[in-house]
């Protein structure tokens, strides 16, 4: 993860698309991250050649950590076959001319939109999350000077607030993405809008966890093997979303579905969303009631 | 007698070359209700701010008696210390119930908050404590889930009162908390409020422009015209035998219902 002039790729470019004081400077908000759990790090985010909400932070992130050696998976809502996922991937494979992967154990760099992969990670890869609003306190209390004396203080019962008024409604806390985490006993952190049943993933993660919020110019890190927890109150705990149903494709039951409607009568069925870790599975035997023989995406890694 | 909760000593802020207050001295005991009236513009509200550490005097200091007993200069406490005195020990009731209260938070949600706020992570207790609260205020408790927007005007600021008493505080502020309400909503709250600083004992800032508040409310009374107190003493006395030229026009002007 050392920077590299140039390799194979197109000379118009710079290695990894920015240049080397940008990368230089994201890199200096990365290292103040990693030294600050869950301390939301401001950076002077650059425009990309995509739109705000596509990933800018993300990428960002990706390009300043990224070297010669490094293999690159995206995925965008577990899946590596997305447009997000195909173009981000498409864009570091023509600006750094890196190796890229859809196998989430062989890649060292995964940068991922809403979703934690279902392969537990190892120590020597890095995680990149794409994160739309960094500040979970922004929608109880919306002014930033106010927010940020909380963060200094500490003063996070608002956050509890949020989930009173969900069970308060709901009966229980209706909150499933998004979900709020206390990192390392300091910060309160927004994980970004991964489901929550990702939440306990991120607990005591061998791999290194980058956050990069490219229009609110934020940049946050959990280390690895650091304490996350998620909030919660003594008589409505914590819960990981459960599922009813196996993945329809490779019977598994302990990763997370997506819904998938399959006709207009009313037939649905639930497949992983990790399509990697679902296409290993199937590789290795294992097979679902919906089954059909076929792989489905294939060309995902081109 | 034991120390006196709140002392103001020669508080001055000053706005460029104009005066919001100067001058302004006097001791709070534990239970008493002091009122500050005058005209619009008399600096009421900016000695409030003062004392409350929402504002930094320019001379003078403001010294609070903690909890544990030590009085301290209120420049002195870091900010972490000094919100959390304004959360648990203080409360805050505004004029606007909008700007005391989360208007897209529950009844319940907003009482609870300071409960939340001190480390109270049990949903169950909160919400007993919430509930309990509300009908103190002679709120119904089949409320509790409604958002402030869909109470009336009275009961937003009752509920505001609540909110801030949850966690016991023993010095609240009050900024004019009965302008803006007809007077039948107007004798409710103050008659509510009169009975909970007799029960729970409160000190209590009140700023108001209405002598019949103050009247009805204080203890004692601070006169201020253009930013100084004029006159102060007990209520009664004031009231009833103003000395101060300016005073005796204030209570002169009171229209006789």
């Amino acid at each position: 993860m050392s920077a590299h002039r140039q390799t194979n790729s197109e000379p118009a470019y710079n290695f990894a698309y920015l240049d080397e004081q940008t990368k230089r400077m994201i890199r200096r908000a990365i290292l103040k991250a990693i030294a600050i759990p869950g301390y939301q790090v401001p950076f002077a985010s650059r425009e990309m050649p995509m739109p705000y909400g596509w990933g800018t932070g993300g990428v960002q992130v990706t390009a300043a950590i990224l070297g010669s050696e490094d293999t690159l998976k995206v995925i965008d809502q577990g899946a590596d076959d997305t447009t997000n996922a195909v173009s981000i991937r498409a864009f570091f494979a023509k600006t750094a001319g890196v190796a890229v992967t859809t196998a989430t154990e062989d890649a060292t760099i995964i940068q991922t939109r809403h979703r934690i992969p279902e392969a537990a990670l190892q120590g020597h890869q890095v995680l990149v999350y794409q994160v739309p609003i960094p500040e979970p306190l922004r929608f109880l209390e919306p002014r930033e000077t106010e927010t940020r004396t909380m963060h200094a203080l500490a003063e996070y019962g608002l956050m509890h607030v949020k989930l009173y008024e969900d069970i308060a409604r709901h009966g229980h806390i209706a909150t499933t993405y998004d979900y709020p985490v206390h990192v390392a006993g300091r910060y309160v952190m927004d994980p970004s809008p991964i489901p929550k049943f990702d939440n306990p993933k991120m607990n005591d993660c061998a791999a290194l966890q980058l956050f990069g919020a490219g229009r609110e110019k934020r940049i946050y890190a959990i280390p690895p093997h650091t304490q996350v927890v998620s909030l919660d109150f003594e008589d409505h705990p914590f819960e990981a979303t459960k599922f009813e149903h196996p993945c329809a494709l490779c019977g598994a039951t302990m990763s997370y579905l997506d819904e998938v409607v399959t006709d207009d009568k009313g037939g649905r069925m639930f497949v992983c969303s990790d399509t990697d870790f679902c296409e290993g599975r199937r590789a290795a035997g294992h097979h679902g009631h919906l089954y059909g023989g076929e792989t489905l995406s294939k060309e995902a890694a081109e | 007698m034991s120390a006196p909760l709140l002392i103001a000593d020669n508080l001055a802020k000053f706005y460029g070359a104009r005066t919001g207050c100067r001058d302004v001295s006097f001791t709070l005991d534990a239970g008493e209700v002091l009122a500050i009236v005058g005209e619009s513009g008399s600096g009421k509200t900016t000695l409030l701010n003062l004392l409350s550490g929402r504002l930094a005097p320019d001379e003078g200091t403001t010294s609070y008696q903690m909890r544990d007993g030590e009085t301290r200069d209120l420049a002195s406490l870091s900010e972490a210390e000094r919100r959390y005195l304004a959360r648990t020990d203080w409360g805050f009731v505004h004029q606007d119930a909008a700007q005391g209260l989360r208007m897209n938070v529950s009844a319940g949600g907003n009482i609870g908050e300071r409960l939340m706020g001190i480390g109270d992570r049990h949903y169950g207790n909160i919400r007993a404590v919430a509930e309990d609260w509300l009908k103190r205020v002679e709120i119904d408790p089949s409320r509790i889930d409604d958002r402030p927007t869909a109470y009336s005007g009275g009961m937003r600021q009752r509920l505001q009162i609540a909110r801030n008493l949850v966690t016991a505080p023993r010095l609240v502020f009050m900024d004019e908390p009965t302008g803006g309400l007809d007077v039948s909503v107007q004798a409710r709250l103050l008659d509510l409020i009169r009975g909970l600083v007799a029960d729970l004992g409160l000190a209590v800032v009140l700023v108001t422009h209405d002598l019949a508040v103050a009247r009805l409310l204080s203890h004692r009374v601070l006169v201020m015209k253009n930013g100084e107190v004029i006159e102060s003493g007990l209520t009664d006395r004031v009231l009833d035998d103003p000395q101060a030229p300016y005073t005796q026009l204030l209570v002169s002007s009171v229209l006789a219902a």
